[in-house]
């Protein structure tokens, strides 16, 4: 079978972000970007499976901006056989990129759509659930492990509570926890031979689905600050001040 | 004027707690009415308890075996059929409703409000992105339903005094048979949880091995703690995952958070931000930990941790 994975471009996870003064937007002009941890997690799998013998072909698919090539470049180094790069000047809110992948996954017919769980930049948490519902099909989230045989994919999944399980036919979205693997790192031949790999490329607009935004964002404003605390030099200390606060 | 549909989230027979929290975002609103719908096989008990949270104004049930278990693809189009009428469709911003809520929002054609932590208006919410290190004000089309799950450290529960009417509906929805719910394997805690305590204890990487764990929880439940850990700690090995604090964990609000050997990774501080009281114990007088504590302590933790529960 064939596999999909969403690969999403975010800031990277290390980056410490500032709000822009007229609360407009984050400062993204000369901060390192990478792939969506989650993303990473996600291909890691499907690759995995394709080890195992479960899948045949492994195709990344990304939404965004021309300039999106590299990353692309960089989920094909990591092992996908190929890309598929919907070209999006606009950002995207969960719910038209879900509608992207709906189109994409009636074309491509996958036995599996992974994604990861949330993308670290707006944090959403939706668009594998989005998808799965939009195309008719089970998911499941926060997957920690995933065991596919027979057209039956078994997951654990990192609930609240701990761990659940969930058999779910195939086709199926599936999305990552981050206790699911650990991606590999890529290797600079890989990176050499990623180059002749083929990336198609569609304009969103030719995909005929409606991916206007309906949320509009007024302000960005950084999150309330804490004031600075005090240090205490021992444990006789650090007791007191939490009894003469009263938590203790 | 807004009508609010709350998602009740429970197990066992029991509500979720995280339930209550919705109560006081629908309230903030200043809502005509606010509904809880109930989805099980056996709702009766579970709707009883959501009968009494103050401000609910009826409970609505869905009994059906399909709902014995919280299959987001089963539920959600049972609750995109209740959700006709009503302005808003809340769930908590739990792993329940973040996996059930998106199914709703795409079964209406509309955008989801991810971690509401504040509402301005009717169709104007603050949530935060990029690990709560920017917080956005976000606006959804007055002509749509908005449907949002509530982050909970942000909302107080409401208390448990009032009396609702229950009423059990029907909805016509098919209903999908692809998913097969296998079970729970529930860490085995006798500690209070970790997203409602008034107190939480969390360990990181510096506390160096599951045994070693056993201080955290000596000290935890000498002052009636939860427990909690870090990233680092989770993937160690040292306690379950369940127990992982930060972005991709539990969000948490206690009155008191202790952190131990924690060094304070940015995606550990977002779920953190709103604990009343930080105090951070750390023998690296540089770590990010304590730019966010109100109350530090440099050293040894294997020295001070047994100390301070001497000193209890």
């Amino acid at each position: 079978m064939k596999i999909l994975v969403g690969y999403k471009r975010v800031v990277d996870y290390n980056v410490r972000i500032q709000v822009k003064p007229d609360g407009s937007g984050v400062i993204t002009d000369g901060v390192k970007l990478s792939a969506n941890p989650f993303d990473d997690i996600a291909l890691e799998e499907a690759l995995r499976l394709r080890e195992k013998g479960v899948a045949s072909e492994v195709v990344v698919v990304a939404i965004g901006p021309a300039d999106l090539t590299a990353h692309i470049r960089n989920g094909l180094a990591m092992g996908a056989n190929r890309a598929i790069h919907v070209v999006s000047d606009q950002p995207i809110e969960p719910l038209a990129a879900a509608r992207v992948l709906h189109k994409l996954a009636e074309k491509e017919k996958p036995g599996l759509f992974l994604l990861g769980k949330q993308a670290i930049d707006d944090d959403a948490n939706q668009t594998g659930q989005m998808l799965a519902t939009l195309w008719g099909r089970p998911q499941a989230t926060f997957a920690g492990k995933v065991d596919i045989a027979d057209n039956v994919a078994t997951v654990t999944r990192e609930v609240d509570a701990g761990l659940e399980t969930l058999e779910v036919d195939l086709p199926a979205v599936i999305t990552a926890d981050l206790r699911l693997n650990e991606p590999r790192f890529i290797k600079l031949p890989d990176i050499m031979k990623a180059k002749s790999k083929p990336i198609e490329t569609i304009a969103i607009a030719d995909l005929g689905v409606d991916t206007t935004a309906q949320l509009r964002i007024s302000r960005h404003a950084p999150p309330p600050t804490r004031s600075r605390g005090v240090m205490v030099k021992d444990v006789a200390e650090l007791v007191s001040t939490l009894k003469a606060k009263g938590l203790l | 004027m807004s009508k609010v549909l709350i998602v009740a989230e429970h197990f066992d027979g029991h509500l979720n707690a995280a339930t209550a929290r919705c109560v006081s975002a629908a309230l903030a609103l200043k809502a005509q009415s606010i509904d809880v719908l109930v989805l099980s096989d056996a709702p009766d008990a579970v709707a009883a308890q959501a009968a009494k949270l103050d401000g609910v104004s009826r409970v609505l049930t869905i009994a059906n075996a399909a709902n014995a278990a919280p299959i987001a693809q089963v539920l959600a189009p049972q609750i995109a059929k209740a959700a006709n009428g009503y302005s808003h469709v809340f769930a908590p911003s739990t792993t329940f409703g973040k996996d059930l809520l998106p199914c709703v929002a795409a079964l209406l054609g509309v955008a989801q409000i991810s971690d509401v932590m504040a509402v301005e208006g009717s169709h104007v919410f603050q949530r935060p992105i990029y690990a709560g290190n920017a917080i956005i004000t976000v606006q959804a089309p007055a002509a749509q339903t908005v449907v949002a799950t509530i982050r909970t450290a942000s909302w107080p529960a409401v208390a448990a005094a009032g009396n609702a009417p229950v009423e059990a509906i029907t909805v016509e929805a098919t209903l999908p048979t692809h998913t097969r719910y296998q079970g729970l394997q529930a860490g085995s805690s006798d500690r209070p949880d970790l997203q409602s305590a008034a107190k939480v204890i969390s360990g990181g990487r510096g506390v160096g091995s599951a045994e070693n764990f056993g201080i955290i929880y000596k000290l935890a439940d000498k002052i009636g703690a939860a427990v909690g850990a870090s990233r680092a700690a989770v993937d160690a090995g040292y306690v379950p995952n369940e127990l992982q604090v930060g972005q991709t964990g539990k969000i948490i609000a206690p009155e008191l958070y202790v952190a131990i050997g924690i060094s304070g990774a940015i995606q550990h501080l977002t779920g953190i931000k709103d604990a009343g009281t930080i105090v951070a114990i750390n023998k690296d007088a540089e770590a990010p930990i304590f730019e966010i504590a109100d109350i530090g302590l440099v050293g040894d933790l294997f020295k001070i941790v047994p100390e301070l529960e001497q000193a209890l």
